[in-house]
C-alpha cells in the first residue's frame, strides 16, 4: 500500500485525537519519535509502571528498506522486554558470515558471529525493522500506563528546570505538554536536536551503496555473504542477504560521483540483479534505495530533563549493524537508570553515568564502523594494495583473517564505568565489572533470563546477608558451564545490574562490600 | 612513552644479497602488482614478529622522514 505522501506503509494508524485542544497538560515521561528505539523505550519504562507518552509525526509503519540485522545482544535486551520469542518465530537465525574476492565461488573466509555456543540466543536473526516496530507497537497496546499518540509532530521545545514543555501539533490542532522527562528519540534529523541548538559532528564517507530489496524463490544457506571487487561490481563491494518472506537485501557499492535519482529507477537496478544472480532470475521489487555512510553523534546525550538516544544521538554507518542494535543498547542502559531516578532510588547523577556509558559505546561504534569503511573503500592506491594484499593472504594463510573487514558484527559494548566496582581481587577468567554477563544454561533456563529486571546477586554459596531488596540468583553446582564462564568459586559472587551488566565481583566479600558496590553502582 | 623492542641497530649479514631479493620481489611487476607484493611481504613479517607494540614503533620510525631521525 502507497499513502497519499508516496511511502510505501506496512501498517496504517488512526490519527491520534488531541487531547485538551490548545490546552496543557501534564506527563511523566514523554517520548519524541516512535521508531524502533522510542517505542523500545516506550515499553522498557511503561514496563516499569511510569505514565508514558509517546508522540509519533507520522500515524504509520512504512516498508522501507533499514534495519534488517539484529544482534544477539538485541535479542536478550528484547527477551526482558517480553518480546524476544515474536521475534525469533518470524525471523531467520544466522551466525556465518562468508568473505568473497573476485571471481572465486570458494570463500577466502568464513566466520562465526558468535563462537561461544550453549547460550540461549543465537549471533543474529534477520527480520525487517517494520515488523519490530510492529512486535513493539503490539506489545505496548497491553500497557494502560502509555499513550502511543500517531501524527503528533513536536514543532518546538523549552526546557524548563523540573522538566520539559514540548509545544505539538496534529491534525486535529495543537496543545502543550508539560514532561517531568523527554526522551528524545526522534532520528538522525531530531528536531529536539535542532530546536535546543545541539550539535551533531562527525563524518561522512564519500561513497553511495545501492540497496535492492527483492523477493524471489532462492535457496542459500542462512549466511552473510560478502564480496570485495566480483566480477558483477568491478571495483567495488556487494552483499546478499536473506530476510523473512523470501525477500532478499542486496547491497551494491557505487562509488562517489553517481546520479542518486537514476540510480534507483528499476531499468538501472536490474542489470546489477542479473549480473550477480544470473540473466534468468525471476524477481519482483521489493524496494529500491541509495543511502551515504555517516558517522555522526552528539558530544552530550544528557541536556537537563532531555535525553538523546538512538538515531537522534548517534548515526553509524549500516556494515556491523550498530545503527538500531546501538540505540537498544541505549534504552537498556537508560530504563533502568531513569526509573531509579523517578522513583526516587537514586539521584539524577545516575543519568550521568547513561551520558559516560552511552557516548562510549556510540564512540566505539564508530571507530568500528570507520575502519569497516576505510577497508572498503581505500583512498589511495597504497591502502588498497595493502587491503588486497590481506584478501590475497587470507585465502592461505589464517593469520591475515582477522584483518579481512567487511563490518564487525554488532556486539555488546565494554566500558569503564563510574558505576563499577574494580576488582579487589586477582581473576583471571570471568566476566569484568562493565561487561555484559556471557549467558549458559541454568537449571532448566539460561543464566540471562535469571537476571530479570532488577539488581541481582549472582550467587555460588555465598553466605552473607543481602541488601533489603536484592534478589539473590544461587548457581547451582550442576550449572557446569555457568560457573565455567563466570570462574564462580565456591563462596563468590557477582553484583549484577539491571541491563545484565557486571557491577562488581569478589571471590570472598562481606556484607558492607556488596552494600558499597550497590550505592556504586546507584551513583549514590 | 614509546613501548616496545624495535632494534635499530645493525644486525644484517649479506645486506647485498637481500637488497637484491627485495628489488626482485617486484621485478617485472607494475605499480600496483609491486604495491601489492610489499604489502604481503610486510603482512608476513608483522604476524612473523608476534609483537604489536614492537610493530606499532616500527610504523613510528618509519613514517618520520630521515631528517628528523636523530631528533
Ligand atoms: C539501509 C539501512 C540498513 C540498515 N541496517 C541496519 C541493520 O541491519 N541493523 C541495525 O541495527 N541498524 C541498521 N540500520 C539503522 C537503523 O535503521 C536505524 O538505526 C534505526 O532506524 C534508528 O531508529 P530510531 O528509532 O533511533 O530512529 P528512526 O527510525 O529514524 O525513528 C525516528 C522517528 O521519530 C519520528 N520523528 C521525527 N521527528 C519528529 C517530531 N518532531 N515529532 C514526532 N516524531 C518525530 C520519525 O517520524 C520517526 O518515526 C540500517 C539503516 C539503513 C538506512
Amino acid at each position: 500500500m502507497i499513502n497519499a505522501r508516496g511511502f510505501k506503509v506496512f501498517r496504517q494508524f488512526e490519527p491520534s485525537p488531541v487531547p485538551f485542544p490548545d490546552g496543557r497538560e501534564h506527563t511523566t515521561v514523554a517520548i519524541v519519535g516512535a521508531g524502533p528505539v522510542g517505542l523500545a523505550m516506550a515499553l522498557d519504562l511503561g514496563r516499569r509502571g511510569h505514565p508514558v507518552v509517546v508522540l509519533s509525526r507520522l500515524d504509520f509503519v512504512a516498508q522501507a528498506s533499514k534495519a534488517i540485522c539484529f544482534s544477539k545482544r538485541t535479542l536478550d535486551i528484547f527477551d526482558r522486554l517480553g518480546i524476544g520469542d515474536a521475534i525469533m518465530a518470524k525471523g531467520l537465525t544466522w551466525e556465518v558470515g562468508k568473505i568473497f574476492w573476485r571471481d572465486a565461488s570458494d570463500p577466502v573466509y568464513r566466520y562465526d558471529t558468535r563462537p561461544l555456543k550453549d547460550q540461549k540466543r543465537p549471533g543474529f536473526v534477520n527480520i525487517q525493522q517494520y515488523y519490530i516496530e510492529e512486535f513493539l507497537v503490539e506489545a505496548l497496546a497491553e500497557l494502560p500506563n502509555v499513550e502511543l499518540r500517531w501524527g503528533h509532530k513536536v514543532e518546538a521545545v523549552t526546557p524548563m528546570n523540573d522538566g520539559v514543555d514540548l509545544h505539538v501539533t496534529a491534525a486535529s490542532g495543537t496543545y502543550d505538554l508539560r514532561a517531568e522527562w523527554v526522551i528524545a528519540c526522534d532520528g538522525s534529523r531530531s528536531t529536539m536536536r535542532r530546536e535546543l541548538g545541539l550539535d551533531f559532528d562527525g563524518r561522512v564517507f564519500q561513497d553511495n551503496f545501492l540497496i535492492a530489496d527483492i523477493r524471489m524463490k532462492h535457496e542459500m544457506p542462512m549466511e552473510r555473504w560478502f564480496w570485495f571487487d566480483p566480477p558483477f561490481n568491478p571495483g567495488q563491494s556487494a552483499l546478499m542477504h536473506k530476510q523473512p518472506d523470501d525477500v532478499w537485501r542486496l547491497d551494491f557499492q557505487l562509488g562517489w560521483n553517481v546520479d542518486r535519482d537514476a540510480a534507483i529507477l528499476p531499468e538501472n537496478v536490474e542489470p546489477y540483479v542479473r549480473a550477480m544472480l544470473g540473466d534468468d532470475v525471476e524477481f519482483e521489487r521489493e524496494w529500491y534505495s541509495v543511502y551515504t555512510f555517516q558517522c555522526r553523534r552528539m558530544d552530550r546525550f544528557v541536556h537537563g530533563r532531555t535525553i538523546f538516544a538512538g538515531d537522534a544521538a548517534h548515526l553509524v554507518s549500516p556494515f556491523g549493524a550498530r545503527g538500531c542494535n546501538g540505540g537498544f543498547a541505549d534504552v537498556d542502559n537508560l530504563g533502568w537508570k531513569l526509573d531509579c531516578v523517578i522513583r526516587g532510588v537514586a539521584g539524577e547523577a545516575l543519568l550521568e553515568s547513561y551520558n559516560v556509558e552511552a557516548t562510549a559505546a556510540a564512540e566505539e561504534n564508530h571507530i568500528h564502523s570507520t575502519r569497516s569503511s576505510d577497508f572498503l573503500t581505500p583512498k589511495s592506491t597504497a591502502s588498497r594494495a595493502l587491503r588486497d594484499a590481506v584478501l590475497e593472504l587470507a585465502r592461505d594463510h589464517e593469520f591475515a583473517r582477522p584483518m579481512v573487514n567487511s563490518g564487525r558484527p554488532s556486539t555488546a559494548i565494554v566500558f569503564d564505568s563510574p558505576l563499577s566496582t574494580p576488582d579487589a581481587e586477582e581473576w583471571t577468567d570471568g566476566v569484568r565489572p562493565g561487561s555484559v554477563v556471557v549467558d549458559a544454561p541454568l537449571g532448566d533456563g539460561w543464566l540471562l533470563e535469571s537476571i530479570g529486571e532488577e539488581f541481582t546477586l549472582l550467587s555460588r554459596g555465598w553466605r552473607g546477608k543481602a541488601p533489603v531488596g536484592l534478589r539473590v540468583v544461587e548457581v547451582d553446582d550442576r550449572d557446569r558451564l555457568a560457573i565455567e564462564r563466570l570462574g564462580l568459586e565456591e563462596g563468590a559472587a557477582y553484583l549484577v545490574r539491571p541491563d545484565q551488566y557486571v557491577a562488581a565481583r569478589w571471590k570472598s566479600a562481606c556484607d558492607a562490600d556488596v552494600e558499597a558496590a550497590l550505592h556504586r553502582a546507584l551513583a549514590a | 612513552m614509546t613501548s616496545g623492542n624495535l632494534d635499530l641497530a645493525p644486525n644484517l649479514t649479506g645486506a647485498d644479497d637481500v637488497y637484491e631479493a627485495l628489488v626482485d620481489l617486484t621485478d617485472g611487476l607494475d605499480e600496483t602488482a609491486s604495491l601489492r607484493a610489499q604489502a604481503r611481504l610486510i603482512l608476513i613479517l608483522i604476524n612473523h614478529l608476534n609483537d604489536r607494540e614492537t610493530v606499532l614503533q616500527a610504523i613510528r620510525v618509519a613514517r618520520r622522514p630521515a631528517s628528523d631521525r636523530h631528533g
